[in-house]
């Protein structure tokens, strides 16, 4: 049986700065010149107008969780040493959620509306992914 | 035009559920039709409209003439649909849609597939794996239950939903799987034991999620008009509609409130009838928590309240609306997205009044609601053991 890795975001054009920004400690959001939306993850086109004149501005890096759960069955065998992990959809401060993984807090610290902040994890020399903490880490 | 009342289902079939060691997924399609064909005394030379579900255990590149050829017969109108667990029932409403314009008469819409035996557990991973954003998803590992254990949570939060209401829904479609000798899981639980089963991801417990099956399930579609020529009574579709609002779950527009909100009131208004007038509901139950999102989206209850709804006793059958009367996903079958269609034949028994112990009195009129993805796409049916007054 062959194991399957963890699996890893592949930058494309459009998503390079935005892993570049990961790999620099900095969480990049797009904005739309025309209608000014602010969106991730990245894409071509704005969400919203679809614009495809999208600019790049550097995110606070905070926010709080819309939700979360505690991962008990591992998704693959990939991630079965991490078990328990957590996992949530955070609202950043600029307004565009996304999912991230949860550092540095047990599950009964968690709920909804804790604020967090962004930290890096890196996967591979190009990757790292986004995770969160709870704001004001020691 | 309004495809109020236009189409029927005259036939029906339903393979066996769980482990079915030796069945491929397109023998048990193709078995499902042959029992819904018999099921409507029609011969396979009369199905000029065909849609099948892909399956995940042996993808087709063209799965719809795949079945075509395995059953020799030439669909006029034919298509592979993929919309997750709402895929059956818009299939009847296309097919509707396709009868209204002439298209064709009588469409067979068969589904089945062998998640339970036909799955390497290499494979099995790969399945979970992909369901996610790939990039912006997949990194952290959640698997599906996970994804609907933060539907879950955000409903806690927002209503003080609880653990025990969750359980309740388990409790409830397992009574009524109780009922029904097609069903998988037929040992009654209690609150307790669903609590007590593992947390897979938390709050969902075992028992909050739905199987995982081998089986199929087909319909037969046909134009209301020559509906009553057929040996069993039809039954009239009343009502559809979908509504769809993202696919990845990190980018729903409300982790609480999902697009059945639009596909329940598109499909009420086409039939002109409110949830007051629907006797019983089959509800896409692949967790628990989505049955009570879905019970409040339909306009059951108030936003929020579905707990207490269930809490109750509304869903159970005696209540004022039996939800999930075969047992549901829960404990009757999940063989992927062919699931929702176990929903819909069981509406269809239920209306023909032939469902056994777990018949609903008088019942008249019955919703069937599917959704696929992570909330993301949805279909509601309203369906009528009479063809509606012009």
């Amino acid at each position: 049986m062959t194991t399957p890795g963890k699996p890893l975001p592949v930058p494309t054009v459009v998503t390079a700065p935005y892993w570049e920004g990961c790999r620099r400690g900095e969480l990049r959001l797009q904005r739309c010149t025309a209608c000014g939306a602010l969106q991730l993850p990245p894409q071509r086109h704005c969400r919203r107008c679809l614009g495809d004149a999208l600019a790049w501005q550097p995110a606070a890096g905070t926010g709080r969780i819309t939700s979360w759960t505690v991962v008990r069955h591992p998704v693959s065998t990939a991630f079965a040493a991490h078990v328990p992990y957590i996992v949530a959809i955070v609202a950043l401060d600029e307004g565009p959620t996304m999912m991230a993984g949860i550092r540095d807090c047990t599950p009964d610290a968690m709920h909804v509306g804790l604020r967090v902040e962004v930290l890096f994890e890196e996967r591979s020399d190009a990757i790292a992914l986004p995770y969160f903490r709870p704001a004001n880490h020691a | 035009m309004s495809l109020r009342g236009v189409a029927a289902i005259v036939g029906v079939g339903d393979t066996p559920v769980g482990k079915l060691p030796g069945w491929t997924p397109t023998e048990l399609c193709v078995e499902a039709a042959r029992l819904a064909l018999a099921d409507a005394a029609l011969d396979k030379s009369a199905i000029d409209g065909l849609v099948t579900c892909d399956s995940m255990v042996e993808p087709h590149m063209y799965h719809a003439e795949m079945i075509a050829q395995t059953m020799q017969i030439r669909p006029r109108w034919c298509m592979t649909l993929s919309a997750g667990g709402a895929t059956n029932l818009a299939a009847v409403h296309h097919a509707a849609a396709a009868i209204a314009t002439g298209q064709c008469t009588t469409v067979l819409i068969s589904a089945a597939d062998t998640l339970r035996t036909g799955l390497s557990p290499e494979r099995a991973q790969a399945q979970m794996t992909s369901t996610g954003d790939p990039d912006f998803e997949a990194p952290y590992g959640l698997p599906v239950p996970g994804s609907y254990a933060l539907i879950a949570r955000a409903h806690m939060h927002a209503f003080g939903t609880t653990e025990e209401q969750f359980a309740r829904v388990a409790v409830t479609t397992r009574a009524h799987a109780a009922l029904n000798p097609a069903a998988e899981k037929r040992t009654p639980i209690t609150v307790g034991d669903v609590l007590a089963s593992r947390l897979i991801a938390d709050p969902l417990h075992l028992l909050d999620c739905s199987l995982v099956s081998d089986g199929g399930a087909a319909v037969v579609v046909g134009g209301a008009d020559r509906a009553r020529d057929r040996p069993n009574p039809p039954v009239y579709l009343l009502g559809a509609g979908e509504g769809r609002s993202h696919e990845h779950v990190s980018r729903a527009p409300s982790l609480v409130e999902s697009a059945a909100r639009e596909s329940g009131r598109r499909a009420f208004d086409m039939a002109r009838l409110g949830p007051a007038d629907v006797d019983f509901a089959e509800l896409y139950d692949c967790f628990t928590p989505v049955v009570l999102i879905e019970l409040e989206d339909l306009g059951f209850c108030p936003k929020g309240e579905a707990g207490r709804f269930v809490e109750d006793g509304h869903t159970a059958l005696g209540g004022s609306l039996p939800t999930n009367t075969h047992g549901g996903l829960l404990s009757h079958a999940h063989p992927g997205n062919p699931g929702s269609m176990f929903g819909l034949t069981e509406a269809v028994r239920q209306l023909r009044r032939t469902a056994g112990r777990r018949q609903v009195p008088d019942a008249q009129i019955g919703l069937v609601h599917g959704q696929g993805g992570i909330l993301s796409s949805h279909c509601t049916l309203i369906l009528g053991r009479e063809a509606p007054r012009p």
